[in-house]
Parts: structure tokens; sequence; C-alpha cells
């Protein structure tokens, strides 16, 4: 017997207690006699903590499992599988990872192998030193807190080599349990003040809502910055200005949170707006975070990743001596879409020397970032090259899964403007797309009285008719009055195209249904 | 922006650790035997970290195998690899999303695998069900305890702060913890005269101490303990479940070491059980969470970060954010749950990996067993020094009755006097041990701490070289 969570009017979940949570009350309970209330209970938790959200994983994903389950039992449904385009998980759509990264990788795991001739020599080479650098030779060992001294060299010098030359120093990287932690980490650093002097942190709306759980959770104070649908979500300094003096009535602004390319808009930022964003930066005394983990994933032409730091120091001494920035990095992405390592790394540039031994001191307390994923990171800054056996090989299935995401992205945008009610902006990027819906009054009515969002009123009948699961626009943020849903477009091409296919048809319907 | 005053008073309320500047020296000693430098000893040896690979540990065989083809499983249908371990790791990748371990995993992790924790739970426990709705896998447990002592501290500006009932000594980076999410550790002091035992009274003499200063609302208890090595006995948990009881506190008890159980007359139980047995109302009411780990016991697997927590009677309302909090941080990562997994499910009599698995396992265990009877002799057989034994954990914390002359030195060049005791230790001996003064200790005792679960001739070695220097120490400053 498991509990089933649902929203109630009142937007409070509620947990319906099973036969077994009964069976273990004690007589005294069961006879109806008052039990004294739990030390840990609703009104003497942490209130952030009640207040963090986290849309990825939220309620329509507990229905998605709820029906999977159903499914599993044999209940009939009008269809037999549930697709799950709500999470950025390439493996769990059937992307296949990437042969070289797993052959060191279960090298790294299983020494023996290295004497095993299955594996290519440029492998074994590098699963060597990886384990040379580590503990007793052994991906068990803890390794430091900022990370393997090796591997935070190797970044930095991917990072100079991305960055056209400009240097990178292994001090300033720290490796994390995923981007998450790292983004996580900086957070829990800056946020402090009471009261009109609490940290304002600006964010995009529409954002990951990772960056707004982190916040409530650390009771910052989120200033939403709202990215312009009508002009593919571009970011607008006129608006960045307006949300932040309005914010200095009630809060210390003092962080900026970019996404580039953006999730869930995939709006890969110009160069010039990038520069802008860094002088607004400057102007306003800001900590710019620059969340970079799908710079790999840039599809649309015309468009190209610029790296927040190269685009900084190119500014000159003026700019790249004085504004402090953190950019962020992830296995979990990109080509490579190794979420379960929970690889991830951050640079921190400009950063005051007693802020970073207190930002030091912070990551020790979470120990160490998972061996394998700062192998697997270190493998991705440092691939095959041209001279070596696994090039070829590598090269061929990077470029593959690349090309079957811009693909899919194109397909997407293509399919979802032909359907009446729904705007799909061009996919530049990232691995979603976020189309706007229309949604006829009655529709929200109803949503309304039924005491739901009406996008998520949308998304759970869309899960209950079709078995596609997608993640409302309300769980990212969004222009009051104006509705969206992120999908993946993570699925193989075919799958893809049905998908696609079965929410334009859902949306036509939904639309009459509710005309 | 400058800004020490301009970040979080939490962080910058952790405390620097104070061995720091022998990690700087320690990493420079590494560099130099590299280079050649000529030194008194070749080789360092490191056994700071409970971190038993570092230490020369190998891992275990079975474990590895399994690793390796669920990562590249191209190794599961060939011949390279046994038959039980292709088909563990089958039967993992099954529990993956698309087959993968590059999958995230349901934010507490794989079904199958929690699944068959809350079994392992049940079997260890004489038949006390464990329910897999209450376990959460993290990245190490220490993640885990974070978040939920994150879910109990109570953060409104104008409230009291929440305190944590601590042991004296204990295991820094909890109290780093505790502190980084706005809460106070109130310690209470372990008897060191009677093997570290926990007391009661101190317990209750603590809560007193916390008046007015914070509201305590946690009790967190290491069961085997860090860095004393102690076993507490059923009579003792069951006063400390009625005591949490009565004063109304949440139960943390970060049993990681529970494997590790060396001595003649101490048996490892958990708190669950013994809950369990006291039976209600204790047993439907006492709220308990209980931390396990993949990177203690003979697997030693620290670098995977697998951890889990097992929640007991909570109150299913906060159950909800805590599953929102676990899932804002995605999933542990997949290789520490499946370590988790191993450590669960290991090889049983029968499978082709038993023997080896079983050759291996034995052998760390009577190494450690080993050791800890070295350790016993040996430091207790030196003047000034003495031990209590060891019953459990991978920790000595032997206790140096340092001469006044050592300590006025000490005292002269700023440091505490354990802490000059190690650097020296370090430099003339490279022998790398913490001082008891980053756990803890009553005031005017000086201890070190270091790892037992070691390879037995680095612990000779180790012994032999501690025993010269400290000879020497003690003739110094005599």
């Amino acid at each position: 017997i498991s509990c089933y969570l649902s929203r109630s009017a009142n937007t409070q979940f509620s947990v319906r207690r099973s036969a077994r949570d009964i069976t273990n009350m004690s007589q005294q309970a069961a006879n109806g006699l008052p039990c004294r209330g739990k030390v840990l209970n609703l009104d003497n938790m942490n209130p952030n903590v009640r207040r963090v959200e986290y849309a990825v994983r939220g309620a329509i994903v507990q229905r998605a499992l709820q029906i999977d389950k159903e499914l599993k039992e044999g209940v009939k449904k009008p269809f037999t599988e549930v697709i799950k385009a709500n999470i950025g998980d390439a493996h769990a759509m059937g992307q296949k990872p990437i042969t070289f990264l797993r052959q060191v990788l279960a090298l790294c795991a299983y020494p023996d192998l290295l004497d095993d001739n299955k594996f290519p020599d440029d492998s074994k080479q590098r699963a060597r030193r990886i384990l040379e650098a580590c503990g007793g030779h052994s991906i068990g060992a803890y390794s430091s807190s900022q990370g393997i001294e090796c591997i935070r060299q190797d970044v930095a010098r991917y990072i100079e080599k991305r960055d056209d030359g400009i240097s990178s120093d292994p001090d300033n990287i720290y490796l994390a349990t995923g981007a998450s932690d790292a983004i996580v980490t900086m957070l829990k650093l800056l946020v402090c003040g009471k009261g009109r002097d609490r940290t304002g942190v600006m964010i995009s709306i529409p954002q990951y809502p990772l960056y707004s759980a982190a916040l409530a959770d650390l009771a910052a104070v989120q200033i939403n910055y709202y990215l312009d649908e009508d002009k593919c979500w571009s970011l607008d300094i006129a608006e960045l200005k307006r949300a932040v003096t309005a914010a200095r009535q009630h809060c210390n602004p003092r962080v900026i949170c970019i996404i580039n390319p953006g999730n869930p808009t995939g709006q890969v930022q110009s160069r010039q707006c990038i520069e802008d964003v860094i002088r607004f930066a400057k102007e306003e005394h800001l900590f710019l975070m620059a969340d970079e983990v799908y710079q790999d994933n840039v599809y649309a032409e015309g468009c190209k990743f610029h790296s927040f730091k190269r685009v900084l120091f190119e500014m000159g001494p003026e700019y790249s001596t004085t504004v402090e920035m953190a950019s962020f990095h992830s296995t979990s992405k990109c080509y490579m879409g190794e979420c379960g390592f929970r690889g991830g790394y951050m640079e921190v540039i400009n950063m005051d020397p007693e802020v970073k031994a207190q930002l030091t001191k912070l990551v020790s307390v979470r120990l160490c970032p998972p061996v394998p994923g700062q192998a697997l990171l270190d493998l991705v800054v440092n691939p095959p090259q041209p001279d070596e056996p696994s090039y070829d090989k590598f090269m061929k299935e990077r470029t593959a899964v690349l090309a079957a995401l811009a693909e899919k992205a194109g397909l997407t945008e293509q399919i979802f403007n032909t359907v009446p009610g729904i705007t799909c902006n061009p996919v530049q990027g990232a691995m979603y797309t976020f189309p706007r819906i229309t949604l006829p009054q009655k529709a929200i009515d109803k949503a309304k009285a039924e005491g739901q969002v009406p996008d998520m009123f949308y998304c759970m009948k869309l899960l209950e008719e079709e078995g596609i699961c997608l993640v409302p626009g309300s769980g990212f943020g969004q222009r009051e009055g104006t509705f969206h849903f992120r999908m993946t477009i993570l699925p193989p091409t075919e799958k893809l195209k049905f998908v696609l296919q079965k929410i334009s048809d859902f949306h036509i319907r939904f639309t009459q249904e509710f005309s | 922006m400058s800004a020490l005053q301009e970040m979080s008073p939490n962080v910058r309320n952790i405390k620097q650790l104070q061995y720091v500047a022998l990690i700087r020296r320690a990493s420079q000693i590494k560099e130099e035997l590299r280079q050649k430098v000529r030194k008194p000893y070749k080789e360092m040896i490191d056994v700071c970290w409970g971190d038993p690979h570092r230490a020369g540990v190998k891992p275990l065989t079975f474990v590895r195998q399994v690793l390796a083809a669920c990562l590249y499983p191209q190794l599961v249908d060939s011949d390279t690899l046994p038959v039980d371990v292709r088909q563990r790791a089958r039967m993992l990748l099954r529990g993956c999303a698309g087959g993968s371990v590059g999958s995230y995993t349901a934010p507490a992790g794989t079904s199958e695998i929690v699944h068959g924790i809350s079994e392992f739970i049940t079997r260890r426990d004489g038949g006390a069900p464990s329910y897999p709705e209450n376990i959460y896998i993290s990245p190490g447990s220490q993640w885990a305890l974070q978040n939920i002592i994150n879910v109990l501290v109570n953060s409104e500006p104008s409230s009291p702060k929440t305190g944590v009932l601590t042991p004296l000594p204990c295991y820094s980076t909890t109290i780093s913890s505790m502190v980084g999410l706005g809460a106070v550790a109130v310690p209470y002091s372990l008897c060191e005269e009677r093997g570290w035992e926990l007391q009661v009274e101190e317990l209750q003499r603590a809560l007193e101490s916390a008046k007015g200063v914070c509201k305590p609302v946690a009790l967190y208890i290491v069961n085997p303990g860090n860095p004393t090595g102690y076993v507490q006995s059923r009579k003792s948990m069951q006063e400390v479940i009625r005591f949490a009881s009565e004063k109304r506190l949440f139960l943390l008890a970060d049993e990681v070491y529970q494997d590790c159980v060396y001595g003649d007359n101490s048996e490892f139980v958990s708190y669950k059980r013994v809950l369990a047995e006291m039976g209600p109302p204790l047993s439907d009411t006492v709220e308990l969470a209980s931390f396990h780990s993949a990177s203690k016991g003979f697997m030693g697997e620290c670098g995977l970060r697998g951890g889990y927590v097992e929640l007991v009677n909570m109150d299913p309302a906060v159950m909800k954010y805590i599953y929102t909090l676990f899932s804002a941080d995605s999933c542990a990562p997949v290789l520490g749950q499946f370590a988790l997994d191993l450590l669960t499910s290991p090889p049983q009599p029968g499978d082709p990996s038993y023997p080896l698995y079983r050759q291996e396992t034995r052998h760390i265990r009577s190494t450690l067993v080993r050791n800890v009877k070295r350790v016993f002799e040996v430091v207790n057989s030196l003047p000034g020094f003495s031990c209590q034994p060891v019953e459990g954990g991978v920790f000595a914390f032997p206790r140096m009755h340092l001469p006044p002359a050592a300590i006025h030195k000490a005292t002269e060049m700023g440091m505490q006097p354990d802490l000059f005791y190690c650097a020296r230790l370090l430099e003339e001996a490279g022998v790398f041990v913490i001082p008891g003064c980053e756990y803890g200790q009553k005031e005017g005792t000086y201890h070190i701490r270091f790892c037992i679960m070691v390879q037995e001739d680095i612990m000779e070695e180790l012994l032999r070289r501690l025993t010269s220097f400290h000879t020497q120490f003690m003739k110094d400053f005599s």
C-alpha cells in the first residue's frame, strides 16, 4: 500500500493514510484517545522548507508514476506507456552513452580490465592517469573537497582552449555534485541580511526551478526579470533595470542569475546581450552567476555559444578585473547526458580571497563530489584527440547525438506552430521547448473551480488521456495570464513525432471541449 | 563588493578546520617526497581520513566487477566476468531508465534498490518492519543528515536558534553542517574513563545548559562512535530513547560504522530495532532518523557517495516536504546507489563470487581486529599515552598526557598542544593524524585520531614510527 499525494483546494498536499499507518498507531490512538503531537510537525518545521517547490519532479510526475504502476498492474488505458517528457534526461529517452567515456570509467572501476585487450590504448592511458591521482589508486577514496587537483587542472586547460587562450586558474575551479550543487553552494554563501537588507537574487522568468527552490530554502528574495517571449525569449536590459530598481525598495539585490543557453526557453543569448548583462552587473554591483550547462547544445543557424567569461575578458580590464562571477557546467547535458553521475564544476572569477576561503570551507562540509563524476568530467574536458585510436568513433557518436537534437529541435518548432492555439519559439539550444498555449476561458474557469492552476489542469488532462507527461509552465514562471508547458525534445525522432502529433491532437480536442 | 560582511553568517560561523596547516604541509611533503628530497622516511602514512582505500585496503572484487559491467554493458554479455556479477549488473541496469547508469533515478533512489535496503533493514533488525517510502538515498549519509537538520531548524529570525545535542568529541563535519544550517551544537560529554560511555545524566546536563541559549529539538548519536570507537549497549540505547521521548527530541542515529564492531563484549544493534523492541507507545511515537553509508565497513567506497536515511514515525505531512527537498537535489549518484545495493545484498553462499568475497571481507575484518589489538597494546605501553579499548568504528582516539614543557612550547607558538604534537609527528615521522582539538575534548586533555582500517604492514610501520617519535618527544620535553 503506498501513499497517494493529492492536491486539495488550498494547494496543501494531503496524504491519505494507508492501512498500515493505522495499524502502526498505538492502542491509545486507535481508541480515539488524543495522542501527543509529533516532535517534528508542520507548525515547527523549517518554514523555508515549506516554501520549496520543484515542479520538474512535482505533482504531475507523481501522478505519472502512479499511472505507470497502474499500467503494470494491467489497468486498461488509452495508451500503453507513459512518455516522460518532463525531465532533461537523455539516456532515459534512449540516447546512448558515449563509448569512450564508459570504457575509461569501467577501467577506473575495475582496474584488472587494464589487462584486457578489448579496451583501446587511449582509454587505458586515461584510466591510469585518473587512478594515479586517486587516494590508494581507487575511485572509492575521498578526494579533496574542491576536487582532484589534476582534474581541476584539466578543466582549467579546457576552459582556456574554449575561451581562446584566456587564462584559467585551477584553484578557481570547484568540482561539484552536478552543477546544481555548485549553484546552491554559491547561493548559500551569498544570501544574508535581515528585513530590507535581505539578499535579493535576480532570476529569469521563466527559470529552471532549482533556482526558485534554493531561494525559498534560503529565504532569499527572488527578483524576477521577464524574458521577452515575442522576441524569442531574449533578455532586455530595460527589464533588468526595472526589476532591480523595484527590488531595491524591499531588499538588497546582490546576485543576478542567467541561464545560457536557456532552460526552459532554449534561447541562446547574443554576444551583445551578454556584454550588456555584464555591464549591468557591474553598474548595479551584482555577483553574476552564469549557468552554462547547455553550452554544447546549440542548434539554430546564426546562434553561437559565448561564454560569459570570455566576453568579460574581451571587454577589457575595466570589467575583467572587477566583475565577480561564477560560471557553471555539468556532465548531465550536452552530448554526454550522464545525469546519473552527478558531475559538474564551477569557475569563480574575481572572487575576494577571504570570501573564497569561506567557499573552500563550505564545500568541505559535503566532503567531496562523487569521484566517478569527477573522472567523467576529466574525460569530457580531455576527449580523444585526432591522433588517438578512439577519436573517430568518439566524434561520430558525439556528432550523431548533437545532430539528432538539432533535428528534433527544428521538428518540434515546426510541428507545434501548425497547431492553432500553440505558439512555439525556435528551440535555439538546450533540450526543451516551452510553447505558449491558448486556453479557452471555460477551461480556465473549470481549472480554477477545481483549485488547479490552468496549465496544470491542461497537463494533467493530457497525462490522463494520452499518457504524456509534461511540466506546466506555472512550474517555471510565466507572465500573468499566459500559459505554457515545457516538453523535452529528447525522445527518439519517431517517438517525438508521435508525441508531437498526440499533443497537437489533444490541444485541438481540448480547445473544442471547452469552447 | 568585499565581502566578509556581506555573506551568509551561517557559513561564516562554520569553524575553520584547526588542522588546515597540517593539510597544506602534508601536501607539500608528498610533493617533496616525489622530488626525492631526503627525509627520515620514504613515504608518508596518511591516516587522517576514515578512508580505507587511501590507506591501502583493496576494494571488494565483486563490487568493482559489478560496477564495471554496469558502466560498460558490453561486459555483461562477455565471459570476462563471473556469472553472478553479470546477473547482478543486468538486474541493476533493468532498474535504470533507458538501461543506463547515466539516467536520473527517482529522487529517493531506484525503487528496486530502496526495496532491497528496506529488506536488509528488516533482516538486520530481527524482523522489525521497514518501509521503502521511509528511505531516501543520498550522496553520502552527511547529505541526508543535512536535509533532515534543514527541516528541523527553525529559521525565523525572531525565534531562538535551534539546538542539536551532539557528542563531545564529535566528528567535525556534522557540527559544521549544523552550524551552516543555522543550528547550534549543544555538546554532551562522553565519559572517557568508562570507555567513552554515553551517560544520560550528561544528556540532561547538556539540555539544561541550553536554557536561554537555544531550543534543542534533536539528539544526535554516533554509534559506533567517531572518533571514540565506543559501541552502545542495548540498555544505554533504551535510556536514550526514553530520554528523547520524555524531552521531545528528534533522534538522529548515525550508524555508518555498524559493520565495524570488534569488541569481545560488543554487538551492534540498531536504534530502530531497540525502539521496535520497546513496544508501544515508544515504538509508535519516538521520531527517529537512522543513517548508513557505503563509505565505511568492508566496502569503504567513500568516493562513490552512497548513503541513506530511514525515517521512523515521521509526521506524514512533513514527509511530503522531505520528498520535495530531496527531489530538488535530483538524485544520488547512481554508482553510489549501486554500492548500497551491493552492501545490503552481498553475494550469498552458493554464488560463484561468494568464496572470494568471503575471503576478502574476512581478511579486512581480521586485519581490523588485529590492528585494534596492536594499537591498544603499543599505545598503552608508551609512557604518556593511553588508549580506551576500540570496540567499533575505524579510528583510534588515544589520549596523550603531554609534559608541561610541550604544552608551554605549543602555547608560545599559538597552537593547541595536540596540534603541535601532530605537526611534529608529520614533519619528523611522516605520519599524518588529526589532533583531538578538531573534535572537542575535555579542557586540559589532548588526543590524536587516526584510522585503523589500514593494511597490516602500514599499521606496523605507523606504530613503529609513532613509538620512536613519541619516545623522543617525551624525552625532548621532559
